[in-house]
């Protein structure tokens, strides 16, 4: 069984402190939700698991194994914006992942090779709901799409882990709820492991198995950066009753204030 | 009536507008040339036009006494291939360097700071020693050009590169990328466009670079021409030609813009 193990995994810069003594295991197919207020670590915890940040205490492992401190393949990753190339159409950012794979020396393909490769993302590109647009640049989709592209863009390197930071937090309310179902549908045929930070803890309840919050659990005045933010709730999304989510609300609340 | 902040011109009315700067000059100078020349007939200062039609005529419809060459066509197609080559030399080391060291850390902490330090060499103060290693010909003409502007076009593309989306960095490299096929597929694309107007900013400099080179070794040449025939005070060819670079100028710049919008179209969707 696949899973991620965080062991008493601490993140410093120097004095300050961003992360203390987070203790988590993660199997593998679950979707776990992030939230928390701003500047709580969480940010932190997802380029840990991208790759881009290293761990300064502890371990992270993948399988037994520490994960690979440069992102790779195995990893896609979903941002809030630039998350697609601006100088590529739509399925050419798709095509993208496999031709790097295809061809080492140009990074691209031709002739019978990149056919196949553009079936592939065709085929991928019609799951997420832009089969019609194909052959546009990016800039030309709405927020909405561009956020779908670049979904559909991870999702061709199979990658076991998926993590979305705040992805859908530029879009409209009834574009958002769209992207939730389209995000449900991809989890649920994939059966992979998604980390998803949101802003919204509403997001983070209806969506995913497990709904971790990030908080500071101690605070000392004269200075603010000496204790770092812990996993203060880990809860399984089905089982939430209404006064623990008015219980995280309000946590979450007064210390965005 | 709107405000004028919010006053736009249609498109004649701003062709006008952009024209009449142009032909205030032209009457002003047509008004001085003939006053001065009212005074004294024989002066060379401010020609008048019938004048500097002649001049234009000799110079670039009929062939030269001398050699028999068209002089305009001549001295137009050695300054254009100077410039040419240099800004091509110029634009292909910046765009490997500038990427180099943009994207990789440790080029970046080599070869930096000895970027920084060559762009800060006034390059006309070592135009001697150009003179000396690569001798009064194309060479050292073109070298000036390409020193003159390569520092500045590094630096610009270094900048350029540095400014990229991390995301898209990232996301790269979870596709699968290594350093360089980022390099080739994400990277270059998305700064080719950023270098032609660095390079089209940068052809100020380099005609500067060009016709002081010119000016003093040389035998053909836009600049050539113009120090040869200061000593005539033949202003009846200087202001021709003076035009002519400017238009020439012009010119390049509008290409290398139609250039960049054509090859990459992206660019303004």
């Amino acid at each position: 069984m696949e899973a991620i193990e965080f062991k008493h995994l601490w993140k410093e810069y120097g004095d300050n402190v961003v992360l203390e003594d987070i203790n988590l295991t993660v199997k593998k197919g679950e979707f776990v939700t992030l939230v928390g207020a701003s500047g709580c670590g969480k940010t932190t915890f997802l380029k840990m698991l991208l790759g881009i940040e290293n761990v300064s205490r502890g371990k992270l492992l993948l399988d037994g194994k520490p994960l690979s401190d440069e992102p790779d393949a195995n990893r896609g990753i979903v941002f809030q914006r630039y998350s697609v190339y601006p100088h590529l159409n739509v399925v050419e950012n798709v095509m993208l992942g496999e031709e790097l794979a295809a061809s080492p020396f140009l990074g691209r393909t031709f002739g019978a090779k990149r056919r196949k490769i553009r079936q592939h993302a065709t085929e991928i590109l019609e799951k997420v709901g832009l089969g019609h647009t194909i052959d546009k640049y990016p800039t030309e989709l709405s927020g909405g799409m561009q956020q779908r592209l670049a979904i559909a863009q991870a999702l061709i390197k199979n990658p076991s882990i998926l993590l979305l930071d705040e992805p859908f937090g530029a879009l409209d309310p009834g574009i958002r709820s769209d992207m939730h179902n389209l995000i449900l549908d991809i989890w649920k045929e994939t059966k992979i492991t998604i980390f998803m930070i949101t802003h919204d803890l509403k997001e983070g309840f209806e969506l995913g198995t497990r709904l971790l919050v990030f908080d500071k659990y101690r605070h000392d005045p004269d200075a603010p950066n000496r204790y770092g933010a812990k996993i203060t709730y880990d809860i399984p999304v089905g089982k939430m009753d209404d006064p623990t989510i008015h219980e995280i609300h309000n946590s979450i609340l007064i210390k965005e204030k | 009536m709107k405000r004028l902040i919010n006053q736009y011109p249609s498109r004649i009315g701003k062709m006008l507008l952009g024209l009449i700067p142009f032909i205030l000059l032209m009457g002003l100078y047509a008004y001085a040339s003939h006053e001065r020349l009212a005074v004294n007939p024989n002066d060379k200062l401010m020609p008048a036009f019938s004048t500097i039609v002649d001049a234009v005529q000799k110079m670039a419809f009929e062939p030269s006494k001398r050699t028999g060459e068209y002089l305009l066509l001549e001295d137009t197609t050695a300054s254009l291939t100077r410039l040419g080559v240099a800004v091509f030399i110029s634009g292909v080391i910046s765009l490997v360097v500038g990427i180099l060291i943009g994207i990789i850390p440790k080029a970046r902490a080599s070869i930096a700071p000895v970027i920084t330090a060559i762009s800060l060499i006034p390059p006309l103060a070592i135009l001697p020693i150009l003179f000396i290693v690569f001798g009064l010909g194309e060479g050292s003409k073109i070298m000036l050009i390409v020193l003159g502007i390569t520092p500045f076009l590094i630096r610009d593309t270094q900048l350029r590169v540095m400014e990229l989306p991390e995301e898209l960095i990232i996301k790269a490299q979870t596709l699968g990328a290594n350093s360089w096929q980022l390099i080739i597929r994400v990277v270059l694309p998305q700064i080719l466009p950023k270098l032609i107007d660095a390079l089209r900013l940068s052809l100020g400099s380099a005609w500067l670079f060009l016709i002081a080179a010119e000016a003093i070794s040389s035998t053909e040449g836009l600049g050539y021409r113009i120090f040869l025939v200061r000593r005539y005070l033949s202003m009846d060819v200087i202001l021709p030609y003076v035009v002519w670079i400017t238009i020439l100028a012009f010119a390049m710049d509008y290409l290398l813009r139609k250039l960049s919008i054509s090859v990459f179209p992206w660019q303004n969707k």
